[in-house]
């Protein structure tokens, strides 16, 4: 016959279980995204040279500081209009290292030809 | 006046002066012997003058390129019948009052031209940050087709959207246009940026330029002329060959050769090296256009 006391400590211990787990998966996550802040104005951004670890994801939080700028990396296939007054946002994961270029592709201006960057992805 | 022959004879020897390339229109003999085989004829490509960039690092005589490449296309033995610019005939600048200024002096020095017809089309210099309303001021559409000898060209606008897109309206109106044209047409496509990803890292691609591409790709025998790259470059996606031109005020690196898009410095020993105009000639009976580069003087 079954203990109902005993089932019910092992209902417990699978819950407690599952959040411990669960905050772990979140918790690593976390510490995985490669969370960069990217400032563009006329006509350049800071930084603009930006590591990245390879096959971790990586987010791009961008903001302008003046006008409507763009964000292109052909390397990876990403882009963003980067719109003043918010937080514009790229994810992707770096599955290649080496050296990519990033450039504006709205322009922008005299020196829109100089808005550019690079990522410098390490294995 | 010369002959057609005489026309053609002057296109083969023109060859010895430059780059002579010839593209081939195979397909076209045999729709034209069904009809009168139109008059052969050239035309002059000139591309990015950049007028206002003053950069002596970049061209010590940025003042008079413009001006010396003018006397050279009107030296050249037979004038053209016209005259086409391929965008960016100002250098960019935020203010509007400047922006017209440097527009009008570029159509006051290249007023000078004896040709009969001037055509223009806008750059992103010019028309990227008013989307195209200077240009369109002072020179007109930045879209439109015109027809000359049997064949059928097309000016696309891929920059007064400063994202260097064509638009989907554009894109309908070119739809449309082809429609109404025979899939054997000549057809000629003038535009600034390249309609393919020639160099996206630089941006020296259009965003919805394969969209274009895909329009054009049924017609038989189309090719493509555009500029912005300031150096000669030809390519071809499937059948459609792509011609980039040589600009009148700063040469730029090979796509990808350098780290940076930056003008070529002016070499005093070569002054001028890289900068150039082009004239295009058709050879309707031989199926072939032909592409002769020509630098800014000629001495």
């Amino acid at each position: 016959m079954k203990n109902p006391k005993s089932d019910s400590r092992i209902l417990a211990a699978a819950i407690v279980l599952c959040l411990v787990g669960s905050i772990a998966v979140v918790a690593l996550a976390a510490q995985a995204d490669q969370v960069i802040k990217i400032t563009a104005k006329r006509f350049e951004y800071s930084p603009n040279e930006i590591r990245l670890k390879k096959g971790v994801p990586a987010v791009l939080e961008f903001t302008s500081l003046d006008r409507l700028h763009g964000f292109s990396c052909p390397d990876f296939g990403i882009r963003t209009d980067i719109v003043p007054g918010k937080v514009n946002i790229v994810r992707f994961i770096p599955d290649k290292a080496g050296t990519f270029a990033f450039h504006c592709d709205i322009f922008c201006g005299d020196g829109h030809e100089d808005m550019a960057g690079k990522f410098i992805v390490e294995d | 006046m010369k002959s057609g022959i005489d026309r053609r004879e002057f296109l083969k020897l023109a060859g010895v002066g430059g780059v002579v390339f010839a593209s081939g229109l195979s397909g076209f003999a045999h729709a034209a012997e069904k009809k009168t085989v139109p008059e052969d004829f050239f035309f002059v490509q000139m591309s990015d003058t950049h007028w206002g960039f003053k950069d002596e690092k970049a061209n010590a005589d940025w003042s008079g390129t413009l001006k010396k490449a003018v006397a050279s296309v009107n030296g050249l033995e037979t004038p053209p019948d016209f005259i086409m610019f391929t965008g960016d005939l100002s250098h960019t600048t935020e203010d509007p009052k400047e922006r017209r200024k440097r527009l009008g002096e570029f159509r006051g020095i290249i007023g000078d031209l004896k040709a009969k017809t001037v055509r223009f089309m806008p750059g992103e210099h010019d028309a990227s940050l008013d989307n195209g309303d200077a240009f369109k001021e002072l020179f007109g559409a930045t879209h439109y087709t015109f027809d000359h000898k049997g064949v059928h060209f097309i000016v696309l606008d891929n920059v007064s959207d400063p994202s260097a897109s064509i638009g989907e309206s554009q894109l309908q109106w070119l739809g449309d246009d082809l429609k109404t044209r025979d899939k054997d047409a000549m057809i000629v496509v003038l535009t600034h940026r390249p309609l393919f990803d020639l160099y996206p890292q630089w941006d020296w691609a259009t965003r919805d330029g394969a969209k274009a591409v895909d329009l054009l790709m049924p017609y038989r025998h189309v090719t493509v002329f555009y500029g912005h790259i300031h150096q000669e470059h030809h390519q071809m996606t499937g059948h459609i060959p792509h011609h980039a031109a040589k600009g009148l005020m700063f040469p730029l690196p090979a796509p990808g050769s350098a780290p940076k898009r930056a003008p070529v410095p002016w070499d005093p020993a070569q002054p001028y090296k890289g900068l150039g105009f082009r004239e295009v000639g058709t050879r309707i009976e031989k199926t072939e256009y032909r592409i002769t580069e020509y630098p800014v003087t000629r001495g």
